[in-house]
């Protein structure tokens, strides 16, 4: 966690999201620091993707939302990453296009982007016919490509196998390593533990632990908190 | 002679005319007949350059109409909902007072011409290309509508990106404008006329040859426009399973 003080580069204040008569985000405050890897935990329907989707931006709100630098690029890799029924190549092309990258430096930032993520044999394949893993890896790639401040993952891994699962923590550990800023939502606690600086834990909507990731996993936390760490918050209880 | 044998002899007369016509149009169709082939090219151009009109609007509408939100946008697809079902001699009427010598378009002296026809046939299915398209980029954005937002595209690129996604799904919705087109008789007979040589298609030449009792190029005409509608069929068919078997091949 970054030191107390340092600039936020993304903060919510007060910050509430409604659908209809569910209140699914009540009052959050969050900073994000640069270089941060939050990992957003907690049981489903707590709220993890609709503050991924508030932080980024696509969501309106109550409350505030203040970015440090208004120009600041973020990308977004979803659940079940979308791409275009078109070649790899090609949905890098569009990532980069609708980002605004001019058209120069398009073809050299693309084919960085599947060297880093181990795509570049497959470039020319359609994007579509890719297996799971690697159409979350080409989401790794477009994100990447676009040199993003902050990076928001909703649960990247949730339906991968475990090698997969592996190749795509490989690709987040090095982003995390180049001082990229992530905000990962996870059910996966090992998988926060292994990548994240940060966890905040969210319960009905209210986010109720922000902590350096040593200290979640070692303080003796209460209550509900103790039941979601001990995997004991049933569906009753939820 | 009974009224039961003259029924037989009747129905044994219309059988051996009905086999008379095929050979005969078969015969017309195998030498490509010079008024066959004038009849059956009208009719591809007219409802091929509906076809191309109708994309060009009901493409660019149906995308916007998946992203825009305004008061009335609801009732609006009702009206475009509604339109799908548009029959075709109400175009021809509409069209025919539009365009008529009294009407506001009359100065442009176009009635009983296949520019006629064509902007007729571009009205009918306008619609459909607009309907279709709309729920396809519709349901396209629901699946990754989120995403395309995300890497930074406003609404309306989202869905022409869509169109692109879905550009097979596209196909389709053009060749079925086609067939609705090409298979129409109503406001084709109305705006154009049915002139020999000048507006006659497929649809308005079986119509009258079969009244007048010629049946041979009535069902020669006839045969073709079964093939052309089967090959629409055929070739939404293939594109349906060629981009079933892309995506699922490789996997």
């Amino acid at each position: 966690m970054n030191a107390p003080g340092s600039q936020a580069i993304l903060s919510l204040r007060d910050a509430s999201v409604r659908f209809g008569p569910v209140q699914a985000l009540k009052q959050v405050a969050l900073d994000v620091h640069r270089g941060d890897f939050i990992a957003l935990v907690g049981a489903n329907g707590s709220g993890k993707t609709t503050l991924l989707r508030l932080l980024h931006g696509l969501l309106a709100h109550q409350g505030r939302r203040e970015l440090a630098d208004a120009k600041a690029v973020q990308a977004m890799v979803f659940q079940k990453p979308f791409v275009l029924r078109l070649s790899v190549w090609n949905n890098l092309r569009v990532a980069l296009w609708l980002a605004g990258v001019p058209a120069g430096e398009r073809a050299a930032r693309a084919e960085q982007a599947l060297q880093r993520v181990g795509l570049a044999e497959l470039r020319d394949r359609p994007a579509r016919a890719l297996s799971g893993g690697q159409q979350q890896r080409l989401a790794l790639a477009r994100a990447w490509a676009v040199r993003p401040q902050i990076l928001f993952l909703d649960e990247p891994t949730a339906s991968l196998d475990p090698s997969a699962k592996k190749e795509v923590e490989a690709v987040l550990a090095t982003f995390a390593e180049e001082g990229m800023t992530l905000v990962m939502s996870t059910h996966n606690l090992g998988q926060a533990k292994r990548l994240a600086t940060r966890v905040v834990w969210l319960d009905r909507g209210e986010v109720l632990l922000d902590q350096p990731t040593d200290r979640f996993f070692s303080e003796a936390v209460e209550g509900r908190a103790e039941l979601f760490l001990k995997g004991e918050l049933t569906w009753s209880l939820v | 002679m009974s009224v039961g044998t003259e029924n037989a002899k009747y129905e044994r007369d219309c059988m051996s005319s009905l086999g008379e016509s095929v050979r005969t149009a078969l015969d017309l169709v195998v030498h490509a007949d010079a008024v066959l082939v004038r009849t059956v090219l009208l009719s591809l151009g007219v409802s091929g350059l509906a076809c191309v009109f109708a994309a060009g609007f009901g493409l660019l509408s149906g995308a916007w109409l998946a992203v825009a939100r305004f008061p009335g946008h609801r009732l609006l697809l009702m009206v475009l909902n509604t339109l799908l079902a548009l029959p075709s001699v109400v175009v021809g009427l509409v069209v025919y007072l539009l365009l008529s010598r009294s009407g506001p378009l009359g100065s442009w002296g176009i009635l009983f011409t296949p520019t006629a026809m064509v902007i007729a046939q571009t009205i009918l299915v306008l619609p459909i290309v607009a309907a279709l398209s709309r729920q396809l980029v519709g349901d396209s954005l629901r699946d990754g509508g989120d995403q395309l937002l995300s890497m930074g595209a406003g609404p309306l690129i989202c869905a022409l990106l869509m169109l692109l996604h879905d550009r097979w799904a596209v196909v389709t919705v053009l060749l079925t404008a086609f067939g609705r087109a090409i298979a129409e008789v109503g406001a084709v007979m109305i705006v154009g006329g049915n002139i020999d040589g000048v507006t006659r298609v497929m649809t308005t030449a079986i119509a009258l040859e079969t009244s007048k009792g010629d049946l041979p190029l009535a069902m020669a005409l006839g045969l073709v426009l079964l093939a052309v509608v089967g090959l629409i069929n055929v070739a939404i068919g293939l594109i349906q399973r060629g981009q079933g078997s892309a995506l699922a091949g490789v996997r």
